[in-house]
């Protein structure tokens, strides 16, 4: 039927990134991005210290911590939008912050949190600014942009809504709208902060699921940032929790979820169980007034 | 999710609707072409005295020395060419200067550079005592180089660099500031206050048709620097996060549409005087047909600066005959019920 048609058509579409993968990190293998001794800051304020991690190659990765504890600016510096204070950031054993802005766009794709749409902006018109870093000022469109679109448009399920303008969307479209514009980069690497911010649990689940789609699909490597514990020990492989701006544990969401760091990282007296129909540990924060009863 | 899987009915169709409105991009396009002409052709026949096609016709390609051919070859065409060469520049920095600002009234006058412009020109007579037109438009131009520079310098200042709001904040300031200064020396000097009272408010008449010729060159490197300008614009209309992302570079994106702005807004405003609105009212209407896509934006408001121009400047000779109302007057009178639209719109425009 069309349906697999379709979807070999979506597993062709993994992006091509021929020349990334012979450029690959000699010194660590597998692993696409890399933080080293790394240090994040705001003018004299800093939120990120010393930190090492290592994002292993078609894993997704999500980081957990709580507000202000410097994990959207870890994904902001992966994806070459602030530079270090001091340590670097290795995309395939290259300093990302030395590399010029157009050869990081080839391989690494960020979606920010909560972005901004001009109005009357289409769908399409949008996906079809992920391809930005793809022309050149005497080749601007090629069928080839046409096809990563179209690719992008379908595997996202925008492409009914491909015609209408981003206001008349709901939140959950919107948002897949954006996603298909990060992928319609084609890029290896996707990075996205809190992707499910400001949707309701039914959109965040569908936005979610379309994440994970992706890296089935495709072998994307994925770093998210996460607000809700349980969906993203559900959806990653990795889970990375920080505090105040150092990585506190990481590792397979079974391992790194426990009461204990809830504790230690939130400050949160939750319960943590097991679920086997999902498969993945879930959270059950407790209120303070049974905690300290 | 599922149906949409299933696509190639629904390909065809998306692409019959993407070519469908590229068609009628460029029938709107060749639309504003034919208005531009007739636009054109106005301005050289209405007048004090209103010539026919014929006479225009023949004062431009047969004149004889007959009063029509005076006219057409005195009068109407240099300040034709002028409006239609300012226009153009004015439409197309005005959507620039939205594009890059991120606000809907972003205009030279706003930006401080029209007021720049101002005070070089009255300092150059003030000063250096420069009494030719020709001199002082130089300085005008500088005026407005050094304008740009400062708001874009002063808004590059603020920590994560120059955003929206530091260039919106930095232009009225530098506004204030020029401003300040010129009314500082024309207060002191006659010949100046007599200069700039005629400068500032802004027309396309009385100035000899070589000195538009020489505008043309730095109109043109604008020109092409604002086209190369516009993937850029569009990305960063998502956002510098995003334009980021997509693999923009910020400071050679501003670098560029700032030499742009000032090249074609510094050109026009040093000749015609401080012309507001133009950018304005022609990058809002060229949105209303265009959509969000800078390549048209620029290609509409210019077109649509340039008829807007001749439209007001032809306008501004018939309504006080025999006497008239100059284009700056008359763009003033048209752009103020468009800044009460944009107010009363339910939605605020966000670029």
């Amino acid at each position: 039927m069309t349906h697999t048609l379709d979807h070999d058509d979506v597993r062709d579409g993994a992006p091509a990134g021929a020349g990334a993968r012979e450029a690959r990190d000699p010194e660590r293998p597998g692993v696409r991005l890399r933080a080293e001794r790394l240090s994040l800051a705001y003018g004299d304020r800093t939120v990120v210290h010393e930190l090492d991690l290592e994002i292993q190659d078609g894993t997704v990765t999500a980081v957990i911590g709580p507000n202000g504890c410097g994990k959207s600016t870890l994904l902001r510096s992966f994806g070459r939008l602030m530079k270090p204070l001091s340590g670097r950031v290795l995309l395939d054993g290259e300093p990302v912050h030395t590399l010029p802005t157009r050869r990081v766009a080839e391989r690494v794709g960020l979606l920010p949190q909560s972005p901004v749409a001009p109005e009357g902006l289409s769908v399409a018109d949008l996906v079809a600014r992920g391809r930005h870093p793809h022309q050149t000022w005497y080749r601007r469109w090629s069928s080839d942009d046409e096809e990563a679109v179209a690719r992008a448009l379908r595997s996202t399920g925008t492409y009914e809504l491909a015609e209408r303008t981003l206001d008349e969307l709901s939140g959950g479209q919107r948002q897949r709208a954006w996603i298909a514009m990060a992928l319609a980069q084609e890029t290896e690497i996707l990075l996205l902060d809190e992707p499910t911010n400001h949707l309701d649990l039914a959109h965040q689940v569908e936005v979610l699921d379309l994440v994970r789609e992706l890296h089935r699909d495709t072998g994307r490597t994925v770093v998210l940032v996460l607000h809700d514990l349980s969906l993203a020990a559900r959806y990653a492989d990795h889970l990375v929790a920080m505090k105040e701006g150092r990585i506190v544990a990481q590792g397979p969401p079974v391992e790194v979820l426990t009461e204990e760091l809830l504790a230690e990282a939130f400050g949160l007296r939750a319960l943590v169980r097991y679920d086997e129909e999902i498969g993945a540990p879930l959270v059950v924060p407790l209120s303070r007034e049974r905690a300290l009863a | 999710m599922i149906e949409a899987l299933s696509a190639p009915p629904a390909k065809r169709a998306k692409r019959q609707i993407a070519s469908n409105r590229t068609r009628r991009l460029w029938g709107g396009l060749a639309a504003l072409l034919a208005l531009l002409a007739l636009t054109l052709l106005l301005s050289l026949a209405l007048g004090a005295n209103p010539l026919t096609p014929t006479q225009v016709w023949h004062g431009l390609w047969t004149p004889t020395g007959e009063d029509g051919d005076i006219i057409v070859r005195r009068l109407r065409v240099p300040r034709t060419v002028l409006a239609l060469v300012a226009g153009v520049a004015l439409g197309v920095a005005g959507a620039l200067m939205q594009g890059h600002t991120r606000n809907p009234i972003a205009d030279p006058v706003v930006l401080g550079i029209s007021a720049g412009a101002g005070m070089c020109v009255v300092g150059s007579i003030f000063v250096l005592g420069v009494t030719s037109l020709y001199g002082y438009i130089w300085f005008g131009f500088l005026g407005a180089a050094v304008a740009s520079a400062l708001v874009y310098l002063v808004g590059t200042l603020a920590r994560g660099g120059a955003t929206p709001v530091t260039l919106a904040l930095a232009g009225a300031a530098t506004h204030a500031l020029f401003t300040a200064l010129a009314a500082g020396m024309v207060i002191m000097d006659r010949a100046a206050m007599d200069t700039y009272r005629f400068w500032t408010v802004g027309a396309v008449n009385g100035r000899p048709l070589e000195l538009t010729t020489q505008m043309v060159p730095f109109i043109l490197v604008g020109l092409l620097l604002a086209a190369v300008n516009a993937p850029g614009l569009n990305a960063l209309s998502l956002g510098e996060d995003v334009a980021r992302t997509l693999g923009v570079n910020l400071g050679t994106t501003r670098a560029v549409g700032m030499v742009a702005i000032t090249l074609l807004t510094g050109t026009a405003v040093a000749v015609c005087g401080p012309i507001g609105f133009v950018g304005l009212v022609a990058t809002h209407i060229a949105r209303h047909f265009t959509g969000p896509d800078y390549r048209w934006i620029l290609a509409y408001a210019g077109l649509l600066g340039g008829a807007l121009v001749l439209a007001a400047d032809t306008l501004g000779r018939l309504v006080a005959r025999p006497g008239e109302l100059e284009v700056g007057i008359m763009l003033a009178l048209i752009g103020g019920p468009v800044f009460i639209y944009l107010v009363r719109r339910r939605k605020p425009v966000r670029l």
